[in-house]
């Protein structure tokens, strides 16, 4: 099996669903009704006329959440091909990956102490 | 002692209970035959014997092979959104026995068809767009939330010989291709323009990559112990027997496994981790706004998620689809030289597919119990318990796993001890529970389980 | 048409302010509150009130007494019989009408099980505000029940309508005793039932524990009544401290918030103290059961009810805390003034004060911890 055969099927799959959804919405589009008003258009906010825009500025914990993130999935993506030869790489990898871990603990360790984590201080 | 109401009909017409049996298990052995039919023809040398046997020209090799992925691909897509269709039918009389009632009991016997009649009313129902939410967005988030759903089901090992195409980074595109759905589902919050549709955007991003930290990282477990990346290396690493999975074989992997469900229950926004649509609190979340059949995408895979989240924890640690005392080489002897394979391997094709759903059907159970079961947790409970709990286990776990896989290679003895100790502990806490939830049944008087309505 | 009270919350500069309500599946019926969040932390949240409000108060002056009955139903449909009560007390006091032992011991059993059909309704909504929706249906159902034999005493499910100025409508029916002593012997283990479905649960405990700590001064200070403020350890019931009715003649604990889980006057004290009144209700109820008097239901009241001039006041622990009727007469057969004291009402209240730095699922746990009823806080 070539690599571009392996992969095939996921662009198949990747049309069939794209399709396959397209479809149904269409065809709702088609069977539902279609009475538009001021009323229904307007965004939900309980029953009451929304207060301003909704996109606003929002609470920075989420981007810290974020930020977070993208240092411990990259890092981590760095272990899956360690993960798969572990058995022969031996002592030097294990050590090699003990170091690697430790570090990212470290990290994890500096951005508790930090009070990134938490959500309620300000 | 109660009042009399008018008692709903004790007995369906027969022929509607016909029809549903017939459906119930008409509609997986449909599903579930064609794919076992189609996966071993997808082979290119497979296809070149059919075609010469067939008399037709090598040169519709191609074509052939286009056309039967094309089936297998809509085959696949069916099986996800009606599994997740009976899925929700389970749920609520699942529920329904849970809370003390009944549960969908209309269409058809015991309700089964209702997820039909739910498609269909989504399918006649308006879909709106609201004025100010950005039109392109709001209308592109369902098409993220499906695709990411759908590509999981190529991967996915049903059966002994029968996923797809078994990628040899599996897991790692599994991880990759569900995240995809969070694309989504922060689009539809972003682009809804409605401050509630926004929370439950923003909560569900900051849930979702947060837990994908203690997922991925719990995953290099099973990994590092079958030594590949590919779905059915890692069940062929595993064995039959409760003692041969890795939940039981390595006590890393036993909690990796905790961390690994608990974070596919965050990823799959299941109850205790329902926050992005916490409907006390943010109404419907990101679903806000989404109404008709854009709304009923979202449902779709919400709840075929709870299929690939069993699924994919089956796969890594409970054995798979690994049919007890039967060993998959002994299966793959069984294929014989002719261009398509005997009927014997076939046959225990089917038996390991039986098995694969059979557990996936399990934890579907467990999910569900859960949400009817727990509150849901506040968001900063959630967060704490990702990044303070959860990933440094799922780290503990992998440098434990990475001592004891250098341990198994000078005394292989220690996985065969650990399996068979965690899995007596298991059953033992079984029997415990079994015995605790009777005795609490019992303690509470005059209230017996009453099944007659179903 | 403008809304005044954004005129007084303003437009904040930096912060989202949103509708929490009235359309909210969190609010308990018609409820608004604005508001104004940093991400998921409060900056406060100001309650909006009157989308209930029907002029109750006012109609009690249009309708004669007996005719104000009815209405009283709607003051508070959650727990209608307290609100029968207290006004009958109220009318009888103008009366200056004795009424008879059988009809105070009635009332006192029709109140009790009104009071856990209304505590099932507020700790099942607890259960399914933080996000459990198990604990709400399996409360219901045991309020079915409890709705069956209280329809079979007085013929309403909701709108009971069964104390009246003088006694009560109705005697109990044939057997009636024996299903409630049954129901009770059920109701007690199914409290520990609950308990275990929900009550200990962890992820339960941690949402509620410490969250919306309201200190014994506050809840004094803002007038919190009932178990919210029993909940904040302050030890006072009307029916003990005050006694009205057959109450003197039972043998009953008062629960007190002691931090169960956490701090004193947490939200999780404000829960547990209701699931400990339970009990106690059906003690209650169980001891009138069986010390229940022979003799009339009805006092003689006269057929046309015209009460000399003058003021009464009367006081009831409703399940929603202290409930209190001030009626005036002018001397004809229409009250000239209706006043209803309701529990929900101050402890709307309070919430302003308490929200900042609370999360957006604090406050529901807060409004939920109230027990508010919509009706109730407008009238």
């Amino acid at each position: 099996m070539t690599p571009l055969q392996t992969y095939f099927p996921l662009a198949i799959a990747f049309i069939v669903a794209g399709a396959l959804a397209a479809l149904l919405v269409g065809a709702a589009a088609l069977l539902g009704p279609r009475r538009p008003s001021a009323v229904k258009a307007a965004p939900f906010e309980c029953g009451s006329d929304p207060i301003g825009s909704a996109r606003e500025r929002f609470g920075v914990k989420f981007y810290m959440v974020a930020l977070l993130f993208i240092v411990f999935d990259v890092e981590a993506v760095f272990v899956y091909p360690w993960a798969v030869l572990l058995r022969d790489l031996g002592w030097s990898g294990y050590i090699a990956m003990a170091f690697f871990a430790f570090t990212l603990v470290i990290g994890l360790a500096y951005v508790w102490k930090k009070g990134a984590l938490e959500m309620e201080t300000d | 002692m109660p009042v009399n109401y008018s008692p709903p009909p004790k007995s369906t017409p027969k022929v509607i209970v016909a029809v549903t049996l017939a459906a119930a298990a008409g509609i997986p052995f449909l599903f579930l035959g064609l794919v076992l039919l189609l996966t071993p023809v997808l082979k290119p040398a497979t296809i070149d014997g059919l075609l010469s046997n067939a008399g037709i020209d090598p040169s519709w090799r191609t074509p052939a092979y286009v056309a039967a992925l094309f089936v297998l691909a809509l085959l696949m897509m069916n099986y996800g959104a009606i599994f997740s269709g009976v899925i929700t039918w389970w749920e609520r009389r699942v529920a329904g026995r849970i809370q003390s009632r009944i549960g969908p009991n209309r269409a058809g016997f015991g309700g089964f068809f209702i997820f039909i009649a739910d498609a269909v009313k989504m399918l006649l129902k308006e879909d709106l767009v609201p004025a100010d939410a950005d039109a392109l967005l709001f209308r592109a988030a369902p098409y993220f939330v499906v695709t990411g759903f759908a590509l999981t089901f190529v991967v996915l090992p049903f059966g002994h010989s029968l996923v797809v195409t078994d990628l040899n980074v599996g897991v790692f595109y599994v991880t990759s291709v569900t995240a995809l759905v969070v694309v989504g589902i922060l689009i539809s919050g972003w682009a809804s323009n409605s401050k509630w549709a926004l929370f439950g955007g923003v909560r569900a991003a900051a849930q979702v990559i947060s837990y994908e930290i203690p997922a991925g990282v719990s995953i290099f477990v099973p990994i590092a112990m079958a030594g590949t990346l590919s779905m059915q290396g890692i069940i062929r690493a595993q064995g039959g027997l409760p003692w041969e999975w890795f939940v039981f074989r390595n006590p890393a992997a036993l909690i990796a496994f905790f961390v690994l469900f608990t974070s596919q229950l965050a990823e799959a926004n299941r109850t205790p981790f329902d926050l992005p649509e916490a409907e006390s609190e943010l109404v419907a979340g990101y679903l806000s706004e989404y109404s008709g059949f854009r709304f009923a995408l979202f449902f779709l895979v919400e709840w075929g998620n709870i299929w690939v989240l069993s699924a994919i924890v089956t796969t890594l640690f409970l054995g798979g689809w690994q049919i007890p005392f039967v060993s998959a080489e002994y299966i793959d002897g069984l294929r014989g030289a002719g261009v398509l394979p005997s009927l014997a391997w076939w046959g225990w094709n089917a038996v390991s597919m039986a098995v694969f759903t059979a557990k996936t059907i399990a934890l579907c159970n467990l999910v569900i119990w859960l949400r009817w079961t727990l509150p849901r947790v506040r968001v900063d409970q959630m967060m704490g318990l990702c990044w303070k709990y959860l990933v440094p286990a799922a780290f503990a776990c992998f440098v434990f796993t990475l001592f004891w896989e250098l341990a198994v290679s000078v005394a292989p003895r220690i996985e065969l001890v650990s399996g068979v100790g965690f899995t007596v502990i298991a059953v033992v806490l079984a029997v415990l529970f079994a015995r605790r939830v009777h005795q609490n049944i019992q303690a509470v008087q005059g209230e017996k389980i009453d099944l007659s309505n179903w | 048409m403008e809304r005044l009270i954004l005129r007084r919350v303003g437009k904040p500069e930096d912060e989202m302010l949103i509708n929490f309500g009235p359309q909210h599946p969190s609010t308990h019926g018609v409820l608004n509150f604005l508001v104004e969040t940093d991400g998921e932390v409060m900056k406060r949240a100001v309650p909006e009130i009157g989308y209930l409000h029907r002029a109750l108060e006012k109609i009690g002056e249009a309708v004669s007494y007996p005719g104000f009955m009815p209405y009283t139903d709607r003051i508070d449909y959650v727990a209608a019989m307290f609100a029968n009560e207290g006004y009958a007390i109220a009318v009888e006091k103008l009366l200056k009408l004795e009424v008879p032992p059988r009809a105070q011991w009635l009332r006192a059993i029709s109140c009790e099980l009104c009071r856990i059909a209304s505590h099932l309704v507020a700790v099942g909504a607890m259960a399914s505000d933080i996000g459990a929706s198990t604990p709400l249906v399996h409360a219901l159902r045991e309020r079915e029940t409890l709705n069956d034999l209280i329809e079979a005493l007085c013929g309403a499910r909701l709108t009971y309508n069964y104390h009246r100025i003088g006694g009560v409508a109705y005697d109990m029916p044939t057997g009636w005793r024996d299903r409630v002593l049954k129901y009770l012997d059920h109701f007690d283990t199914y409290i520990q039932e609950f308990d275990r479905l929900i009550s200990f649960n962890a992820i339960y405990v941690k949402r509620l524990a410490n969250v919306a700590v309201i200190s014994k001064a506050a809840a004094i200070d803002y007038g919190l009544v009932g178990p919210n403020l029993r909940g904040s350890g302050m030890d006072w019931d009307v029916r003990r401290d005050a006694p009205y009715g057959a109450y003197p003649s039972f043998n009953f604990e008062v629960p007190v918030g002691r931090g169960f889980q956490g701090t004193i006057g947490d939200a999780y004290d404000r829960y547990f103290v209701r699931m400990l009144e339970m009990a106690q209700s059906s003690r209650i109820t169980r001891q009138a059961l069986e010390t229940m008097p022979e003799g009339e239901t009805m006092a003689k009241v006269p057929r046309k009810i015209k009460p000399e001039a003058g003021e009464a006041l009367s006081r009831v622990e409703s399940a929603r805390g202290e409930m209190a009727y001030y009626v005036i007469s002018d001397g004809t057969d229409k009250a000239y003034r209706v006043r209803a004291r309701t529990g929900s009402f101050t402890a709307m209240s309070i919430i302003e004060d308490i929200s900042p730095g609370l999360m957006v699922a604090d406050l529901i746990a807060l409004i939920a911890s109230f027990d508010v009823v919509a009706p109730e806080i407008d009238r």
